[in-house]
């Protein structure tokens, strides 16, 4: 049995499928998981139009994923009502109960970018029939990769949450407007996008990605699992952050393999701050060196002999040979 | 000619990064959702980039001005210094931490600052940063405000209303350190401030019938202390790091491992810092605060009351206390199963859930990422006992890296 899938991250797409198959009593071994959506670059193709009144330089995007008229595909359905959060079927038809924690590790995987998720997630599925405690096990081989998966998703998302950088856009009504290129591992936009909605709730923004964009007019959260084309836009505050990230290096306390492993290369390219990395990392020793050589100068600021005449009348005190 | 905004940022971001916390988390939850404005907290905090000295970058870390009428001789900006003088009006504050949020670059404000005229005025100018930033600008973002200790307790108490965190620094772990090297502080006067904060913090906690519990720093108090400036022995810090979090439940206590500053002061060590020796300290106080070891413990017997730098203090204890093992992983209980080296606070968890279902060997702790080779002389295991490990001689030698690779720098 062969089940195609667009394979975006989309749970629901998957989940239905897999309730089919299971119904149908389909083993794991018979069913042949076809992944389209994996591969970058399927939907680069798309019509580019701006999607706001003016044009500013280059942004691209889906036309769905513009703010405003007639933008409309919503992803994220309301939040599925508790007493269904712990089943995959929709009452009446063949009952599949699985537990709870079956379902957020279910959607965590499926967001996952390794095409044998769909496989490993529905033979989880179907082992839950009989295993009861499947879950509990967290030394068995399954139950550890999709283990894995979920922390490497889990991961993913922490990092976008973290290094998302907003740029402003030229401003049209009374809301301020801001857009992010981000390039995630994994299809985690709709996943995280909530997130973004939360936190920035003010302002007008998109984050668009080669595996989806997400959308905020203040109104409504809206998502896509389409590839966006990335915007060129420059904002003068990054050079603000940038004179913040020299400056709060200490140069005395080098560590580059922490700094790596914590933000990883393949970050980089997005974060406005990282192109300054090599050339602080070059000077630091020198930094030092300059430092130490420079002897602690023997005049001191006049203030500061204004400031012990008040406080220390007679002789000053010793040591720092104030 | 006045700085330019940037130039200002430039010293004040400068003065400010011998700070070590920029800690966002152990907050309350909040978020933007309802109130239409500006900003969310999420429990556990984000680091929005790394600088090349491997620390986090979550706040926007900044001095309000690095004037001081102060001359503590390990600070960059006690009045003796020769270092570039600046100061943010509250307003710039208030901005810069705005438009670094909707940048997403931070989580929000950590501010300090230099004494300027006195410690009620400075004080005042701070907290007023942070009522903007609550009142007229809806931020929800986070904000740690470093109070100045002679500031008076009312506006400390009203600090803790904007705040999430209010941190007090002890400086250097002795009191003999801090009448020496920072002559016009007490500590006296720094432990009655952290008394007081904490007397506030549990009264306002307390919930009661009738109002609501009013949101007073969630994130509680924390304090740093700086390590390597003057000659105090690792068991001697520890010990005052015990008596702080037990006396003032503190949620943190920061070591700063001191660090060459331009123009220091001639009475200190103008050497590379003590990292090596920063970062035993710092997993010291995580054996104490998570995994229930006590300070004592960790440095009992250790020449001159310090900790090993080529090992760290959990394998130290247990090299010292090898008739505790090994630990029978398919028995032991939580608390011996914490204490063997190379197992942290999830893998513990793991195995006793997974020892439920089955009982586990060597290949199970692989499958949950525990380095076999480090925990193996220690633990027994289905299929495994190390019996001749564990009392082999040279077991030491097979931990300790060669001597060469001391230096982390
Ligand atoms: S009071 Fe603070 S800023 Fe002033 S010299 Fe002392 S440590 Fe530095």
């Amino acid at each position: 049995m062969k089940i195609e899938l667009r394979a975006r991250g989309e749970f629901t797409e998957w989940r239905d499928a897999a309730r089919e198959a299971l119904c149908a009593g389909v083993p794991p071994r018979d069913i042949d998981w076809n992944a389209q959506g994996g591969e970058h670059g399927l939907f680069d193709d798309l019509s580019p139009s701006p999607p706001w009144g003016i044009a500013p330089a280059k942004v691209q995007l889906s036309p769905a994923m513009g703010w405003g008229e007639g933008a409309s595909v919503s992803v994220l359905g309301p939040p599925p009502h508790p007493a269904l959060r712990a089943t995959l079927s929709p009452k009446g038809r063949g009952e599949i109960r699985v537990p709870p924690a079956f379902l957020t590790l279910a959607e965590a995987v499926i967001c996952h970018s390794d095409p044998a998720r769909f496989d490993l997630a529905y033979r989880l599925l179907w082992r839950l029939q009989t295993e009861k405690h499947l879950l509990g096990d967290v030394s068995g081989p399954d139950i550890v990769r999709a283990h894995a998966m979920q922390k490497s998703v889990g991961r993913d998302s922490h990092k976008m949450k973290a290094f998302v950088r907003f740029k402003e856009l030229p401003e049209t009504g009374d809301r301020r407007r801001f857009i992010a290129w981000f390039e995630p591992e994994h299809f985690i936009v709709a996943r995280v996008a909530p997130f973004f909605q939360r936190r920035f709730t003010d302002m007008d923004w998109i984050i668009a990605t080669p595996k989806g964009s997400a959308v905020w007019d203040g109104d409504t959260l809206r998502t896509s699992d389409e590839a966006a084309e990335k915007p060129e836009i420059v904002d003068d505050t990054d050079d603000l952050w940038r004179t913040y990230f020299a400056h709060i290096f200490n140069p005395a306390r080098l560590k580059v393999k922490m700094m790596q492993s914590e933000m990883p290369k393949k970050y980089w390219k997005n974060l406005p701050e990282a192109e300054l990395i090599p050339d602080l990392i070059r000077d630091a020793e020198q930094r030092v060196r300059d430092m130490a050589e420079r002897e602690a100068s023997n005049s001191m600021p006049k203030f500061h002999a204004a400031l012990q005449r008040r406080s220390f009348p007679s002789p000053p005190r010793g040591e720092g040979g104030a | 000619m006045k700085k330019s905004l940037r130039e200002r940022l430039a010293v004040l971001s400068d003065a400010a990064k011998y700070d070590a916390s920029c800690a966002s988390s152990g907050t309350s939850k909040r978020d933007s959702s309802k109130s239409g404005g500006l900003g969310s907290t999420e429990g556990s905090g984000i680091c929005h980039a790394y600088a090349p000295d491997g620390r986090c970058i979550s706040l926007l870390k900044i001095l309000m001005t690095n004037f001081c009428i102060y001359d503590c001789a390990y600070c960059i900006n006690r009045s003796s210094s020769n270092v570039e003088r600046a100061r943010f009006t509250p307003e710039e504050v208030v901005w810069l931490t705005l438009e670094f949020y909707r940048r997403n670059y931070i989580e929000g404000l950590f501010l300090s600052s230099g004494i300027i005229r006195d410690s009620d005025y400075t004080m005042e100018q701070m907290v007023r940063i942070a009522r903007d930033l609550r009142v007229k600008h809806n931020f929800r973002g986070y904000i740690h405000l470093k109070t100045i200790p002679e500031a008076s307790a009312k506006l400390i108490e009203e600090a803790g209303l904007f705040a999430d965190r209010l941190s007090i620094n002890v400086e250097l772990p002795t009191d003999a350190g801090v009448e020496k090297f920072a002559p016009q502080k007490h500590p006296a006067n720094i432990r009655r401030s952290m008394g007081a904060l904490k007397i506030k913090i549990d009264e306002l906690s307390e919930p009661t019938h009738t109002k609501r519990r009013k949101r007073f720093v969630p994130a509680g108090q924390s304090t740093q202390m700086i390590i390597g400036a003057e000659p105090t022995s690792d068991a001697t810090i520890l010990k005052s790091s015990a008596g702080l979090y037990s006396n003032f439940s503190l949620r943190r206590v920061y070591y700063s491992a001191f660090s060459p500053i331009p123009d220091a002061s001639k009475i200190l060590p103008l050497t590379k810092p003590p990292l090596v020796r920063e970062h035993r300290l710092y997993q010291a106080d995580w054996l104490y605060r998570f995994y229930g070891f006590g300070m004592d413990e960790i440095t009992a017997g250790k020449v001159d009351g310090m900790l090993e730098l080529n090992i760290d203090p959990k394998l130290s204890w247990a090299l010292s206390n090898r008739d505790r093992f090994p630990v029978d992983i398919n028995r032991a209980d939580k608390e011996m199963l914490l204490r063997v080296p190379g197992f942290g606070v999830k893998t513990v968890m793991s195995i006793l859930m997974a020892r439920k279902h089955r009982r586990l060997g060597l290949d199970d702790l692989g499958r949950l990422k525990v380095s076999i080779k480090k925990v193996k002389a220690f633990i027994e295991a289905a299929g495994w006992t190390p019996v001749s490990l564990i009392d082999r001689g040279d077991l030491r030698d097979m931990f300790a890296p060669p001597p060469e690779q001391l230096v982390l720098l």
